[in-house]
């Protein structure tokens, strides 16, 4: 928290000279808001994946701000780029971008959770700006295979990015899939892994070990690249080197922290799914508000 | 619609399938088929080489089989993702259910050699599930041809629609159900093919040949005439043709190459029984035990699923009354 605190501040008071600095501060702030709003939705359905969508936010907020080509009005278009969420239980980080960039109205996220509301705890294609219906794990990036050996037969340029959480891959179906992008030289394909390193029942090192991932994606043929997932310009540094390899599906394994952003959440098991009490709110959104939303 | 694959008969029910998708491939690059090491059984060895920029293989490995396809689909392709109903329908469940019915992802499953088709390779290789977990998953329809006749016209229909379908086929080769004039073939409407009052045999896929034969043998041994209908689509189930069969006759006897738990003849049961239906109904089918080995013909002679077994399960049923 103090970490993100500081770089706000420091940019704020920097000489925004530069397009890149100019982006870095736009995206810093943007991170803010869209944790602010995640805990704000979250606390007022008294439900949701808060520590998931705190680590997976800076990846969300690069995406769609600065890397995939898509927007309402292209939604439907056959050239857009296509972001399917593997990780489906961090739908509130989604949420709150998808608003953000004008899908719906962040109004309707009042509705998050409650009868009849299409705003449920999984993505859903009920929801303007949802590509996929997720929820159940392992099913991302199959599906984001075959949208990309689409392109890839259509002759289209668009890309494909699918958002896994370190828990989920254990899933067979992740590496059914992964042979196959690699078969097929999916370059236009990227998974993201957020790695936060927990799971509901504890450390994923604990629970099923999957290092060393990246030599696993490489032997499956696929190009990787660590990342510090919290951190703005490093994912974007890592977006714009896309595709790491002509003709290998590529992999970025950001490096994250469950619960980023809030002190008492990073870290910490228990926000897996936890949902903050009226004074933990209060705390939490306190220590967000440095900074207000700019458009 | 148009007749597109020469009527040659008694030909598999997979061959037929095949040869009408490379004709509709023929006219419409985006027909793509997927695969799982699975083109020689679904009888696609010729239409991967007439057109291998139209074909996927993505070796064994069943959930990426569909859930590529559903990728696929959502980008417009028309997807038909082929693999042993045994498999497709267990080992891909939760793709199916999430990737393709829930996402809506327009991909045509075909299930082929299904049943029992595999004979003596055994359970493992037999689909006597598919109707009963595919019937309780919204947004899926499920088609079960008989004969070369429907397997062209349901392959043709499903490829010009926008929707989710289960298609499954058999391997033996099928003769033609000429008994009628052939009645057109509509998804959502089962094909009388046989009139009569006594008893309706309500049967789908490889089961309704034998059915008609059961039915000639019982007017020709004992006077007793039989409807027996091709009820193709399971889901959503003709229930106007089921009032018919209802009203007009003293017996309904279903029967399918599937378990007796969850398929046809449930179906049917459940729409007669909550619609007042009190006259005499068996289901003949598969029943739920450790199925006996032997090949397609044998395990289904033994379970009565037979020209001479369907006749004397309808006798008896019409004689309880």
């Amino acid at each position: 928290m103090e970490a993100t605190k500081d770089v706000t501040l420091t940019l704020h008071n920097s000489l925004l000279t530069d397009d890149s600095s100019l982006i870095t501060h736009h995206l810093s702030l943007k991170s803010t808001e869209y944790r602010r709003n995640i805990l704000k939705y979250i606390y007022k359905a008294k439900a949701g994946h808060t520590g998931g969508s705190l680590s997976c936010i800076d990846i969300l907020n690069v995406l769609y701000n600065e890397v995939l080509n898509v927007s309402p009005e292209t939604f439907t278009s056959p050239d857009r780029d296509r972001y399917i969420q593997s990780k489906g239980h961090c739908v509130e980080a989604l949420f709150v971008v998808l608003a953000d960039k004008g899908f719906f109205p962040e109004s309707d996220l009042e509705t998050l959770c409650k009868y009849q509301s299409h705003y449920i705890g999984h993505p859903t294609r009920k929801v303007n700006g949802v590509e996929q219906n997720t929820g159940a794990l392992g099913h991302g990036l199959p599906m984001s295979a075959g949208v990309a050996l689409a392109a890839k037969m259509d002759n289209r340029n668009y890309r494909v990015f699918t958002l896994m959480g370190d828990g989920e891959l254990p899933e067979g179906s992740n590496w059914e899939a992964a042979l196959t992008a690699a078969h097929y030289k999916l370059d236009n394909l990227c998974a993201i892994v957020d790695l936060n390193g927990l799971q509901i029942t504890g450390p994923t090192k604990d629970v099923c070990n999957t290092e060393p991932l990246d030599k696993k994606f490489e032997s499956f043929g696929w190009a990787t690249r660590h990342v510090d997932g919290n951190d703005v310009v490093a994912l974007k540094e890592a977006f714009d080197a896309l595709p790491f390899e002509k003709d290998k599906p590529s992999v970025i394994i950001a490096h994250t922290v469950k619960g980023k952003g809030v002190s008492f959440m990073e870290n910490e098991l228990k926000w897996h799914h936890g949902v903050p009490s009226e004074e933990q709110y209060k705390i939490a959104m306190e220590e967000l508000e440095t900074v207000t939303s700019i458009k | 619609m148009e007749v597109i694959v020469e009527n040659t008969v008694n030909r598999a029910n997979q061959d037929v399938f095949s040869e009408t998708l490379q004709a509709l491939a023929a006219t419409d690059r985006n027909i793509v088929v997927v695969t799982s090491d699975s083109r020689g059984s679904g009888k696609l060895v010729p239409f991967g080489k007439k057109y291998p920029a139209q074909i996927v293989e993505v070796g064994i490995a069943e959930q990426n089989l569909v859930g590529m396809a559903a990728g696929l689909a959502s980008a417009g392709k028309k997807v038909f993702a082929v693999s042993p109903a045994c498999f497709l329908t267990a080992r891909a469940l939760e793709q199916i259910k999430n990737d393709v019915a829930y996402s809506n992802n327009p991909v045509k499953l075909i299930g082929i050699s299904a049943g029992v088709s595999y004979g003596a390779l055994g359970s493992t290789h037999h689909s006597l599930h598919d109707f009963a977990v595919l019937r309780a998953i919204n947004n899926i329809t499920i088609v079960v041809p008989a004969d070369n006749y429907e397997t062209e016209q349901a392959v043709q229909q499903v490829a010009a629609s926008d929707a989710p379908y289960y298609l499954r086929f058999g391997k033996k080769p099928m003769p033609l159900l000429d008994e009628t004039e052939q009645t057109p073939f509509e998804i959502g409407k089962g094909r009388v093919v046989r009139q009569g009052s006594d008893v309706a045999i309500i049967a789908n896929g490889e089961t309704v040949y034998p059915a008609l034969q059961a039915a000639r043998k019982l007017s020709a041994e004992h006077g007793i005439e039989a409807t027996v209908v091709s009820m193709h689509t399971i889901k959503p189930l003709d229930e106007a043709l089921l009032a018919e069969l209802a009203a007009s006759c003293n017996a309904i006897l279903t029967v399918e190459e599937h378990s007796v738990n969850g398929g046809l003849g449930e179906a049917c049961a459940s729409w007669l029984l909550k619609n007042r239906f009190a006259k005499p109904f068996d289901i003949l089918g598969i029943p739920d035990e450790y199925t006996v080995t032997g090949s397609q013909v044998e395990i289904l002679n033994h379970y009565g699923i037979s020209e001479n077994g369907i006749a004397g399960r309808a006798k008896a049923l019409i004689e309880s009354a």
